[in-house]
């Protein structure tokens, strides 16, 4: 027999990138169509899933393609651990398991007609990822579009050829910036922490909603400027990262109070937030 | 009513394993007395509580939950047994049968985990009623009784001065139970024992409301110095279900794991950049006891703790769920005067 919680599906690789040292970005084709139709009909952005190789075992990463984009799924990670260092070992036409999609999504069909900002640091920036191709995919329902993205080196920058491009943009506005000494003699972003070059790039809180995505020192310096600058704690998202096993709601790894990061999760607004333990997450 | 001999346990053992039921109970194994799977010849003793829960009968320390044939960098998924045996498991104490309601929301509030309602409905369990308890014991707090029925299918109750067993099926799965013991039962009158006086030790949901305004409190550190990080206290908790989920394979073969796992342990919420939510026994303990009595309250309305001791007798380091919870039910009263 099968548990049908932990049943997964086999995905083929079928493009892989290196964006930074030790990231990658895996380009993954359903091997079964019933998987592939069963994935994207419960697919929205924000959501995740647990990524495997037999013998090593599953990690947890979000999906960074968006629905609108139905033949593949992408996810971005970091080579850390025995997981991510046998998925990074897989090689082109090799097959990985994949289970989910798990958790919940960004709403942004309430978004239509808004500003969007989207600020993101570091390997933060895939979960976001399939936001912004989400709503850049669906351009014209929505307002001004800003992306501010920072990481600590020029090197560190993740989807460097997307960068370009939503730069060239005339409908996005994209900031990009890295940590004081992070820059390359030919760099031509800001140089500066995310939370300070937010504060001096951000658009009008007027009619805009922020999504945030980044390590938890970026987070907690981001969301008082947020605040200062006159977004509502019901206007501010941000994505919460523990570390998961089940996906499920029962494994209990992931609780931050009674709330269960992969069930409840993993977006939730600064609201939300706000009432949650903190020294928790 | 249905009677027995209380010494006459490891026939009614006999007769339901002669019907098909694996029979579990509490063995005589070394000094101490676990709940472990009856053979012919094993010794049942129901005096003292069972230093093991029942939950692994439900919820084994590991099992299979997918499994892969491997060659070379290829891999195809295998099928795999999930064991869900006909089982009876006698001489339950209340503590551990009412913790089955726990087990039950946290594998079935969204999805269905298919071993655990396998294993559930295969499962008959005979309550016994506890006629003595020892200083670790504090159902009474957790709304539990040393009569309680919640959870059980049938019931034994000690009768005639602890010489005989009163047994009552409490469903179709005890009357099912009682119709394979068969001659091992027999219509009889009995006089049943008092139940166990079992003291309350604090206030059960005092302690929520403490710990929802203290989440900062100093007292954590001061009650989990004692811990040694072991995980004893969970592994023997009848509620305690968290797990972890690994592989390990041969060169042929993987098998993914599904392995019991504690929040008190270090290694249990380290993200892999290093950072970790809970980097001391002071925020785990403090997780160990909201989880217990607020955030499951607050999320399934039970309590995730029966009152059984076990965590007590068992701790190397002599805490106790009990005694934190009325340390902390001492330091609101302190607060409150």
């Amino acid at each position: 027999m099968t548990v049908a919680t932990y049943q997964t599906a086999m995905m083929k690789i079928v493009t892989a990138r290196d964006e930074a040292p030790d990231v990658r970005t895996f380009r993954l084709q359903f091997a079964d169509e019933p998987d592939r139709a069963r994935f994207f009909e419960k697919y929205r952005v924000g959501m995740f899933g647990l990524y495997g190789v037999p013998g090593a075992g599953e990690s947890t990463f979000c999906v960074a393609s968006p629905p609108t984009r139905t033949e593949y799924i992408e996810c971005t990670f970091r080579k850390t651990g025995r997981v991510t260092a046998a998925l990074r070992d897989r090689e082109l036409g090799q097959a990985i398991t994949f289970r989910g999609p798990y958790g919940n999504s960004f709403p942004i069909e309430t978004w239509k007609g808004r500003n969007i900002l989207f600020i993101a640091g570091g390997i933060a920036l895939p979960p976001m990822r399939s936001v912004i191709w989400n709503v850049l995919d669906r351009r014209k329902e929505f307002g001004d579009v800003t992306i501010l993205y920072g990481a600590r080196t020029v090197a560190d920058l993740v989807y460097k050829d997307e960068l370009a491009e939503w730069g060239g943009r005339e409908d996005v506005r994209l900031v990009t910036t890295v940590d004081p000494g992070g820059e390359t003699a030919d760099w031509k972003g800001q140089i500066g922490f995310v939370p300070t070059v937010l504060e001096q790039t951000a658009p009008a809180s007027a009619n805009t909603l922020a999504v945030v995505c980044g390590p938890p020192i970026m987070i907690k310096f981001t969301l008082p400027v947020l605040t200062k600058l006159g977004f509502g704690p019901k206007d501010v998202y941000t994505t919460l990262e523990n570390r998961m096993k089940c996906g499920v709601g029962q494994c209990g790894r992931c609780n931050v109070g009674s709330v269960y990061v992969c069930r409840d999760g993993p977006v939730f607004t600064l609201d939300q937030i706000k009432h949650m333990p903190t020294t928790d997450m | 009513m249905k009677t027995l001999d209380a010494n006459k346990l490891s026939d009614l053992a006999a007769a339901l394993a002669a019907a098909g039921y694996r029979v579990v109970a509490p063995l005589k194994d070394g000094a101490e007395v676990r709940m472990k799977e009856w053979a012919p010849g094993a010794a049942i003793d129901i005096g003292p509580v069972p230093v093991n829960s029942i939950k692994e009968f439900l919820f084994p320390r590991t099992e299979v939950v997918a499994k892969f044939s491997l060659e070379g960098n290829d891999f195809k998924p295998e099928p795999f047994e999930t064991p869900a045996p006909k089982t009876a498991i006698l001489a339950v104490r209340p503590c551990d049968a009412s913790a089955m309601a726990a087990l039950d929301k946290v594998f079935n509030w969204e999805y269905k985990d298919d071993p655990w309602n396998a294993r559930r409905a295969a499962t008959t369990l005979v309550s016994l009623v506890c006629t003595a308890a020892d200083e670790d014991c504090f159902c009474t707090s957790v709304g539990g009784a040393p009569d309680a029925t919640a959870g059980a299918d049938a019931i034994l109750r000690p009768a005639d001065g602890g010489k005989k067993l009163i047994l009552e099926s409490l469903g179709a799965k005890g009357e099912a139970l009682v119709a394979a013991a068969g001659a091992v039962v027999a219509e009889g009158r009995a006089k049943a024992d008092s139940p166990a006086q079992v003291p309350v030790r604090f206030d059960a949901k005092a302690v929520a409301e403490w710990c929802a305004g203290n989440f900062e409190s100093p007292l954590w550190r001061e009650v989990s110095l004692g811990c040694l990080g072991c995980g004893a206290c969970a592994y023997c908790c009848p509620t305690c279900h968290c797990f972890d989920i690994q592989d390990e394979a041969t060169r042929t073969e993987s098998v993914r794991l599904r392995n019991w796992d504690t929040c008190g342990l270090g290694l249990f919420t380290l993200h892999a950049s290093g950072h970790n939510p809970r980097p001391d026994q002071a925020s785990r303990w403090r997780q160990r006891v909201m989880h217990k009595f607020s955030y499951f309250v607050e999320k399934f309305g039970i309590l995730a703790c029966t009152g059984c001791g076990r965590c007590g007798r068992i701790c190397p380091g002599g805490m106790a769920i009990a005694q934190v919870c009325k340390e902390i039910d001492e330091a609101r009263k302190a607060v409150a005067k």
